[in-house]
């Protein structure tokens, strides 16, 4: 009596902490629909009135369109230059690779207040401006250390026996990679674009530092809307975006698992 | 053996100028710039001297700003450890089909944006939020609670935040125990709470204080939740590097400010690895 009495108060537990963790999302979701003047309760009925706002409003449409092509630029280079980065550390052995990983895994335990003053920094005493590139090569380092991680796990789980089987009937390093790596790795690949794509949409701190008026991103906008008032509208683009970065990620998860039970 | 060599460098060199270029230079322009003087034009003068640092620790303004990082820090970790463990617990013990399902729940926030999850506990503890609403509704309260705009906002956005990290840091050494410990533990005679205390309790730590340094390490260097759910009175040292360096553009000393915040963490990793080991904790229990 005591052991299950014990257990449920445990599992009543866990169920208060995701009551905890998810109310204030939904809140922000149903909110959302609330046709009132002033995103608050009560609830005075089921409307569509802000999404539409949202659509009218350029300066949103500005910087979701600044985010999409911030968050693709970042997620191809950066997971191009992760691939090159991970074929090293998996498939050679070199003096120093320990301290090269920490290296480039530190962006992870750095503080983005302090990535942000760096590079702020740097290019002032390169007496450059503030630009689109300065946000692009920020984001680029952000997701770095993830895409690294993310490919690198894949790419132990291919046996390297592949590559030389493919070598040895004569096919250079290039040809290697494009026929042979190449599709083996394409999960973890899609898996790194999409999951830096959404790090680089979903950042707030180190852009601060970076954006200027001009390419304000969507969490720079809507950081700009709180200082104001909290307008319904940010509760309808807070939707779009829950929407959004959670939907990509599920949608990367299942493509990898359906490659990686189709590939191996 | 050389013609070994180039093929890795190459391959790492994008990524090892872009980390050096953008990140590892960068930190040492904020150590040298911390040295520098700011002129009375706004023009940075090179220089070597200490006076940022004086400017800091002169009155006692900015280094109880310092005091309350940590403090906040030390706050967030101990409610994190409180919440987070029964939860972990459940996902080990329990036999549900569904575990890896509530395990995606608990990673789900990871995905969903920082910033709107900050903002939602506007609408939560705000005036006329969802607490406020119901409790004036039903005439508990004549006026709205003022819940926002304190440290316990604040720790409300920020306990949401890292509350996953330590879940998961304590769900791994769970998963990690030898589950015949346990059974040896029970069969010599131990109550479900005692093999509780004496096998698992002890054996998960690691998982504990990992999970401890790392929500640590990421509340000293926040800066969302302060902002926007905390008062003038709840500013932590990432808001007031902000305001130094985007706000009155005074580099050298948000420089120095930047070095003070770096100083913390590695602080606090060396002395964890120095004193909180993995090896240290099980021959400390042992």
């Amino acid at each position: 009596m005591m052991k299950i009495s014990g257990w449920s108060l445990i599992r009543l537990y866990t169920i208060l902490v995701y009551v905890f963790m998810f109310v204030p999302i939904v809140v922000v979701m149903v909110l959302s629909f609330n046709p009132k003047q002033f995103g608050c309760f009560p609830m005075t009925g089921v409307s569509l009135k802000w999404f539409a706002e949202l659509a009218r409003d350029g300066a949103i449409l500005t910087a979701f369109k600044n985010s999409m092509i911030l968050g693709a630029c970042t997620s191809v280079i950066s997971t191009a230059i992760g691939i090159l980065a991970a074929m090293a550390f998996v498939r050679f052995d070199f003096p120093g690779k320990n301290t090269f990983n920490t290296l480039l895994l530190a962006p992870i335990m750095i503080p983005e207040v302090i990535l942000g003053v760096a590079l702020l920094l740097f290019l002032r005493w390169l007496q450059q401006p503030k630009s689109f590139a300065l946000l692009v090569i920020g984001h680029v380092v952000l997701t770095l250390p993830y895409v690294l991680l993310i490919v690198q796990a894949r790419l132990v789980g291919i046996k390297k026996e592949y590559e030389e089987a493919a070598q040895s009937l004569g096919a250079n390093a290039f040809q290697t990679f494009k026929e042979i790596t190449f599709p083996l790795l394409a999960p973890a690949i899609l898996g790194g674009v999409l999951f830096s794509f959404t790090i680089s949409l979903d950042d707030i701190t180190a852009t601060l530092f970076w954006a200027t008026a001009q390419n304000q991103t969507l969490p720079v906008k809507i950081f700009g809307m709180l200082r104001n008032s909290i307008s319904p509208e940010i509760n309808a683009l807070g939707t779009i975006m829950v929407i959004l970065t959670v939907a990509i990620p599920l949608f990367a998860g299942y493509l990898i698992r359906k490659f990686s039970t189709t590939t191996t | 053996m050389e013609n070994r060599l180039w093929k890795p460098l190459a391959l790492l060199a994008p990524a090892m100028s872009a980390v050096l270029l953008l990140l590892v230079i960068p930190v040492c322009f904020i150590v040298v710039y911390s040295f520098w003087l700011r002129s009375p034009t706004g023009a940075d003068i090179p220089a070597f001297q200490f006076g940022n640092y004086a400017k800091f620790f002169a009155d006692f303004f900015y280094p109880s700003i310092l005091i309350r990082t940590i403090r906040v820090s030390l706050e967030t970790v101990l409610l994190c450890v409180v919440m987070g463990y029964i939860p972990a617990y459940f996902f080990n013990r329990s036999k549900t089909k569904n575990k890896a399902l509530l395990l995606l729940l608990i990673m789900l926030p990871f995905w969903i944006s920082f910033i709107i999850r900050t903002m939602s506990w506007i609408n939560i503890l705000g005036d006329t939020g969802l607490i406020n609403h119901y409790l004036l509704k039903i005439g508990l309260l004549s006026r709205p609670l003022g819940m926002l705009y304190n440290e316990g906002s604040v720790l409300m956005g920020l306990i949401q935040y890292l509350l996953p990290f330590m879940i998961l840091n304590i769900y791994v050494s769970l998963e990690g125990i030898d589950k015949s410990l346990l059974e040896a533990a029970r069969s010599m005679g131990c109550t479900e709470w005692q093999a509780f205390r004496e096998v698992t309790l002890p054996l998960s730590l690691p998982g504990v204080s990992a999970g401890c340094l790392l929500v640590f390490v990421l509340t000293a260097g926040t800066y969302l939740p302060p902002m926007i759910l905390g008062g003038p009175g709840n500013q932590m040292i990432a808001n007031l590097i902000f305001a130094r360096v985007i706000g009155t553009l005074d580099w050298p000393f948000g420089s120095a400010i930047s070095v003070v915040l770096l100083a913390l963490l590695v602080i606090i990793v060396w002395t964890y690895n120095r004193y909180l080991g993995i090896n240290q904790i099980f021959k400390a229990l042992q």
